[in-house]
């Protein structure tokens, strides 16, 4: 199950030996050091990592938002340099635009990209439908629950219809409860509608439920310590031995990074 | 809620009520102050209704000085959120601009409006235009630094969402940092308004033959009291709608609540 170390060059997204540092005045940041792996077309994998690890600055520099000092990183073979709507993210502080209602949010970047309008509308009330928030096309974000921000996120992100999806700790602040709901609900779409996913978290539990692959981050300057490979059936069920026995697993190797 | 709000109306109501029977009373029941000077509330609605037709000592009927103050104002206010709000917006976005503009608003900015009064007299004379100018450069300032603000005060993580779907620059500006100002945005006018109304009131005063600042002005010299209350109460009726229409559009354009 754990393999370390090897990847695959024709992968879909290759994140070569990439490492990162912040100039801050004349102190220097060392929060990324050569973080080296890849993810197949379709792959769900979850970069496990602790907090302030760096795991954002990760997530932006796949994103495009922010260049690496060190490495590249290429998807489909082509080099990362700008943000690309190929690449959806899901941001770990909800960043809905609040001056816009439900379908004005999750039509932005089909707006964006000069989608006509028709077309626009159907895709936009097709993944309100697939987030579940059907009834709320007109509701400003202000009216929503976190849980519900969250998954106006998600639709926004998949509404444009990127190859890639970044979700950086989308569940990080949100009540246990619907932390377990929106668990399901991103399984449950992912399946409906396969996507690359790259998504960060620093809960095991939902590492292990959601991940096809597991990526184990280091703390700071952060390198990839572990890979885990998770074969359970989906949808998973975080009760059985098979899954608690993983999770306790996983769990003594993050111990083991501490 | 709406229990909520007539409470609220009811106070409102006798807090007015409240102070014009104190005023009428020190006035017309106790006679504390000479009526001359400090007239009852009674007397001063007697002259502002004789001002709606007579235009002794001052040279025009209260809609007469009314219309005059509106027109300077709304040109100058115009004028001044017209260029501050696009000038800031600019200001906010762009470094280049911000770099240029910045120095010379920062040196401008200390002196207060109504110090461009007796410039604008000796370049412009006492017309329109001096007015009009004094009033600009108390409207325009606000907007520039609440326009400037709200840009810079921009989410980045909102400006990320925008360029990871192929926003440019430009596309940005209009698509998110500016809906993200308005709010900001808004508050500068009202600031702006305020100073403006204020502005004109003193421009009329100094340098002006017609308007509210001029009647009130000019009753002063003949010792007008009630006529120097009509024209104050006046001022403060219409900046306090002008306010409202301006809170009103507000409401309107600015969606979602005003958080960020
Ligand atoms: N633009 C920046 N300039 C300087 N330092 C930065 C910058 N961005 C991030 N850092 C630093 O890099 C480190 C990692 O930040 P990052 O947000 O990537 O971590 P994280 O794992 O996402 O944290 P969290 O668990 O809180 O989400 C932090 O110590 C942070 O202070
Ligand atoms: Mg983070």
């Amino acid at each position: 199950m754990e393999h370390s170390g090897k990847i695959k060059k024709d992968a879909m997204i290759l994140c070569d030996h990439v490492s990162k540092s912040f100039v801050n005045g004349n102190e220097t940041a060392e929060v990324l050091k050569d973080i080296t792996l890849s993810v197949e077309e379709n792959e769900f994998v979850v970069i496990l990592g602790p907090g302030q690890c760096g795991k954002t600055t990760l997530v932006n520099i796949l994103a495009g938002l922010e260049r690496a000092s060190g490495g590249e990183v290429t998807v489909n073979g082509k080099k990362v340099t700008d943000p690309e709507p190929e690449r959806g993210v899901v941001y770990q502080k909800t960043a809905l635009f609040p001056w816009l209602t439900v379908e004005g949010n999750v039509g932005f970047g089909p707006k964006m990209a000069g989608v006509p309008k028709k077309e626009r509308k159907e895709r936009t009330k097709h993944y309100i439908e697939l987030v579940g928030l059907s009834g709320f096309e007109k509701s400003y974000p202000i009216k929503l629950s976190g849980g519900m921000r969250q998954r106006v996120g998600i639709a926004r992100a998949y509404c444009n219809n990127p190859s890639v999806l970044l979700m950086d700790e989308p569940f990080g602040h949100l009540d246990a409860q619907t932390r377990y709901l929106m668990q399901e609900e991103v399984e449950r779409i992912w399946s409906q509608d396969k996507r690359t996913v790259i998504f960060v978290t620093n809960n095991i539990e939902e590492a292990v439920y959601l991940a096809d692959r597991i990526v184990l981050l280091s703390n700071c300057p952060t390198t990839v310590r572990n890979e885990f490979k998770i074969d359970l059936q989906r949808p998973r069920d975080n009760m059985s031995s098979e899954f608690l026995r993983l999770r306790e697993e996983i769990g003594r190797h993050v111990e083991m990074t501490r | 809620m709406k229990e909520k709000k007539l409470k609220y109306t009811l106070i409102s109501v006798a807090s007015i009520a409240a102070f014009l029977s104190v005023w009428y009373l020190v006035t017309d029941v106790f006679h504390i102050f000479p009526s001359s000077t400090f007239p009852s509330p009674v007397k001063v609605a007697q002259a502002f209704i004789r001002k709606l037709t007579v235009k002794t000592p001052d040279g025009g009927t209260l809609a007469t000085h009314l219309a005059a103050s509106l027109k300077v104002a709304l040109y100058g206010y115009l004028l001044g959120i017209g260029i501050g709000v696009p000038l800031g917006i600019l200001m906010g976005w762009f470094r280049k601009v911000d770099l240029i503009v910045k120095p010379i608003f920062d040196l401008v900015r200390p002196i207060p409006p109504v110090g461009w009064i007796p410039l604008m007299i000796l370049w412009l004379g006492i017309g329109m235009r001096a007015k009009a100018t004094v009033i600009f450069v108390s409207a325009v300032t606000p907007s520039i630094i609440n326009a400037y603000t709200g840009i810079k005060q921009t989410n980045s993580v909102h400006i990320w969402v925008a360029r990871t779907f192929g926003a440019k620059s430009l596309e940005t500006l209009i698509k998110v940092g500016i809906p993200s100002a308005l709010p900001m945005i808004f508050a500068g006018l009202k600031v702006s308004l305020g100073a403006s109304w204020m502005a004109l009131v003193a421009a009329e005063m100094l340098a002006s033959t017609e308007g509210l600042g001029y009647m009130i002005q000019m009753n002063r010299m003949v010792g007008k009291a009630d006529n120097i209350m009509v024209g104050m109460i006046t001022i403060g009726l219409v900046g306090a709608m002008l306010t409202w229409i301006l809170e009103k559009l507000e409401n309107k354009l600015v969606k979602g609540g005003r958080t960020k």
